[in-house]
């Protein structure tokens, strides 16, 4: 990125010795600088580089989630994992994305040891998952997805865009065991999303049908280091309040598996707000700011902020670049929801 | 007997040894739980996937400094485990011994280090492994006293304050109470009765309040019950029947002022448990005022114990011993309530009380009854029914001390 990132704090010291502050002053700054800079921050951490909490106690879940058997979700890989389709083209010289997907009843582990029974999507030969695969297209391109229904309940897959309303997915409401054909053209370009629009909605969203639906604009965006957030949360009681908060799924997961990321890298996020039963939900970045793209529909940022608060339904695109090594936190900022697991950290390394 | 008596053929099962017809219901009803167990009649009323029926009673939550430390009881019909804990809607980590698996009736201890806040309200979650909650509260966050020579002294004179002395201070009226009249001396007694009367639904109600804290398995509301029933049939067999001439000499009356003193030790056993819990449970940090208020309300209580001996002179013995059969108990409710709380044990206690005071309340009134009698008067007369009212009035405004 630009000059000041490249430089590491050592080079910055070496700047600082041939200003003209006084000599005696600079060596007692530099000892105390380099003393930051050399000695890592006190937290204990394990080998896996997972955050040890349990020696002092604190806001946390307690064990971790299991991410490694077949079939289970790994917030890791859905961050950065998008889903193209299989690509032909049309006679026309259209580009053609197919997608064979379909929606059964699983059980998910949304914090460790805790099981919801949830409702989920997933692509063919592979396992269902919450939130549901990434979709990503260019626009213009057409869409075709071929919905099963293998859950025990009716479902649909309302995607967000423009599109002819025999398409838009509230209608018809698949029963178990039957199958529909979703074709249209992808647009605009922006952050979409899709979820099921089978009543009782509450339940058929927080269950876990949802996911997001990407329209890159023609020509792409910038090289980034893309990732998608959704934001979601879980009524593992079913009283209508949600005991787990998360993005992606595993509350705290990103906190004690940090991001790992690169000093001047352009991290692009793909945030998506799915919470059920919270009017509004949030991101707020520690230690940098981010470039806002609302909804992603235009190329040109709306504003540089370090929080975005957000009603359900509304995605936003965000882009920044972690000028410092060291861990960046971020939450949602209403301090209950991270509490409750949507907190994270990037791990910035130069 | 001069009818000729048909005697019916015995069957031949009254031929077989006992131990085999004792036997034989029990062998049948081994065959019946084996044929449930190994065809499973039941299954066409079990849908599958059900998640498991779950109860978990939060039991005490302790309060040291810098953690919790919180015992669960597992009162559901199958084993469950512990999967994440929230204070205050937030996670927070923790341990718990011996395991985060509770077998059916299992204990557990959960260690939360956490930074409370003295006085204020935590509110203290656990999420099962099916995302079941279930919540306890500290209502007023205060450092749970622990067992120590200190400690222990210090809920001993609890018990004191709110058990031995006021009674005492109670039986200083006997002199003056000598010196009524017969009219003077039934209203005093009817005043002891209303007292009574007040006692009596009062501990019930803490014991109905008690009994809705207990694992659901324990049966809360009807151990209190059983064991007011039976607290009141043993102090029937342990009195026996006085005759008549028994029951109007001083050995009589001393025996009722004795059930008067007991029922009356056996309620206070409750309020020491009361107030002992709630100094380490950190819900009474207006703990003095409770004590203070306590002791107001228990005064009358030796005024009650007095009454029916206003006619004979007892030795200061005697009167020590029914001031301590009455007061002491307090003392170790308040050592039970404040080092072994548990809601079960509370609610047992409180129903005794029910039963022993509902006892005294018959003692004291069949006194009433045959005075009415003897002198040819109604019971009911303006005497007693003022004394009654009294008795209720004064309990009644004297528990605005202690009724928060």
């Amino acid at each position: 990125m630009d000059m000041k990132s490249n430089l590491s704090r050592r080079d910055f010291l070496k700047i600082g010795t041939v200003s003209t502050l006084g000599a005696a002053g600079i060596a007692a700054l530099a000892q105390q600088s380099q003393a930051v800079a050399e000695t890592p921050p006190a937290r204990p951490e394990n080998d896996q580089g997972v955050i040890d909490h349990s020696v002092h106690g604190g806001n946390m879940t307690t064990g971790d989630v299991d991410t490694t058997s077949p079939g289970a979700f790994d917030p890791a890989k859905y961050l950065t994992h998008f889903d193209y389709g299989t690509v032909t083209t049309l006679p026309g010289g259209q580009t053609l994305r197919e997608w064979n997907i379909y929606a059964v009843d699983q059980e998910i582990e949304v914090a460790p040891g805790v099981k919801f029974p949830g409702w989920a999507y997933g692509l063919e030969g592979q396992p269902p998952q919450i939130p549901g695969p990434t979709f990503r297209c260019t626009e213009g391109d057409r869409l075709r997805f071929n919905f099963g229904n293998g859950s025990a309940h009716p479902h649909t897959i309302h995607f967000h865009g423009i599109h002819p309303p025999s398409m838009d997915g509230f209608t018809p409401v698949l029963k178990t065991g039957e199958r529909f054909t979703y074709e249209f053209d992808a647009k605009p370009f922006g952050l979409h999303l899709y979820h099921c629009h089978t009543p009782p909605l509450k339940r058929h969203i927080h269950k876990g049908l949802y996911g997001t639906f990407i329209i890159d604009p023609p020509g792409g965006r910038e090289p980034a280091h893309e990732m998608v957030m959704m934001m979601n949360a879980f009524d593992t009681n079913f009283d209508g309040e949600n005991e787990i908060y998360a993005a992606n799924t595993v509350a705290f997961h990103y906190a004690k598996h940090p991001i790992q990321v690169k000093v001047g890298d352009l991290i692009r996020i793909y945030l998506v707000n799915i919470t059920e039963f919270d009017p509004v939900n949030s991101l707020h970045l520690h230690s940098s700011m981010y470039k806002l793209f609302r909804t992603g529909t235009r190329l040109d940022h709306y504003e540089l902020t370090d929080t975005v608060t957000m009603g359900q339904g509304e995605r936003h695109i965000l882009e920044f670049a972690p000028e410092f090594p060291g861990r960046y936190m971020f939450h949602a900022h209403q301090s209950e929801l991270a509490e409750l697991g949507w907190m994270g950290f990037f791990d910035a390394r130069a | 007997m001069d009818t000729p008596r048909t005697v019916p053929a015995t069957p031949k099962v009254a031929n077989w040894p006992l131990w085999l017809s004792a036997l034989l219901p029990l062998v049948l009803l081994g065959a019946l739980v084996a044929v449930f167990f190994f065809t499973n009649p039941l299954a066409a009323f079990k849908a599958d996937g059900l998640p498991p029926i779950e109860s978990i009673s939060i039991e005490r939550i302790e309060l040291r400094p810098g953690e919790f430390i919180v015992t669960v009881f597992n009162g559901s019909p199958d084993p469950l485990t512990i999967a994440q804990v929230t204070v205050d809607d937030a996670f927070w980590e923790w341990q718990m011994t011996p395991s985060a698996e509770l077998p059916r009736l299992g204990r557990g201890t959960i260690t939360i280090p956490y930074d409370w806040m003295q006085g204020e309200p935590h509110a203290i979650t656990v999420v099962t492994e099916s995302g079941t909650t279930f919540t306890g509260e500290v209502a007023i966050a205060a450092e749970t006293p622990q067992p120590g020579p200190t400690q222990f002294l210090a809920y001993g004179l609890l018990g004191v304050y709110i058990g031995v002395i006021p009674v005492g201070l109670g039986l200083l009226w006997f002199p003056a109470m000598r010196r009524m009249g017969r009219k003077g001396l039934n209203f005093v007694l009817a005043l002891t009765v209303g007292l009574l009367v007040f006692l009596l639904i009062d501990t019930a109600l803490e014991a109905i309040e008690v009994a809705g804290d207990v694992a659901g398995v324990f049966q809360g509301l009807p151990v209190a019950a059983f064991a007011a029933l039976l607290a009141w049939l043993a102090i029937l067999a342990v009195s026996g029947k006085p005759s008549e001439a028994e029951r109007d000499n001083s050995g009589g009356r001393l025996r009722i002022a004795t059930l008067i003193a007991l029922s009356i030790g056996l309620h206070n056993l409750g309020e020491g448990l009361a107030v002992g819990a709630a100094f380490a449970l950190g819900e009474a940090t207006l703990g003095s005022f409770l004590v203070i208020g306590f002791t107001l309300h228990n005064v009358t209580e030796g005024v009650g114990i007095a009454a029916p001996v206003t006619k004979d002179r007892p030795s200061l013995k005697a009167f020590i011993l029914l001031c301590l059969l009455a007061g002491a108990p307090a003392i170790l409710g308040a050592w039970i309530g404040g080092f072994a709380y548990s809601p079960l044990l509370a609610t047992i206690f409180l129903g005794v009380g029910v039963g022993a005071i509902w006892q005294v309340i018959v003692e004291v009134g069949r006194l009433l009854i045959r005075d009415a009698e003897k002198n040819n008067e109604s019971v009911a007369n303006w005497v007693n029914v003022a004394g009654l009212a009294l008795g209720i009035a004064v309990m009644y405004f004297t528990a605005y001390f202690v009724k928060f």
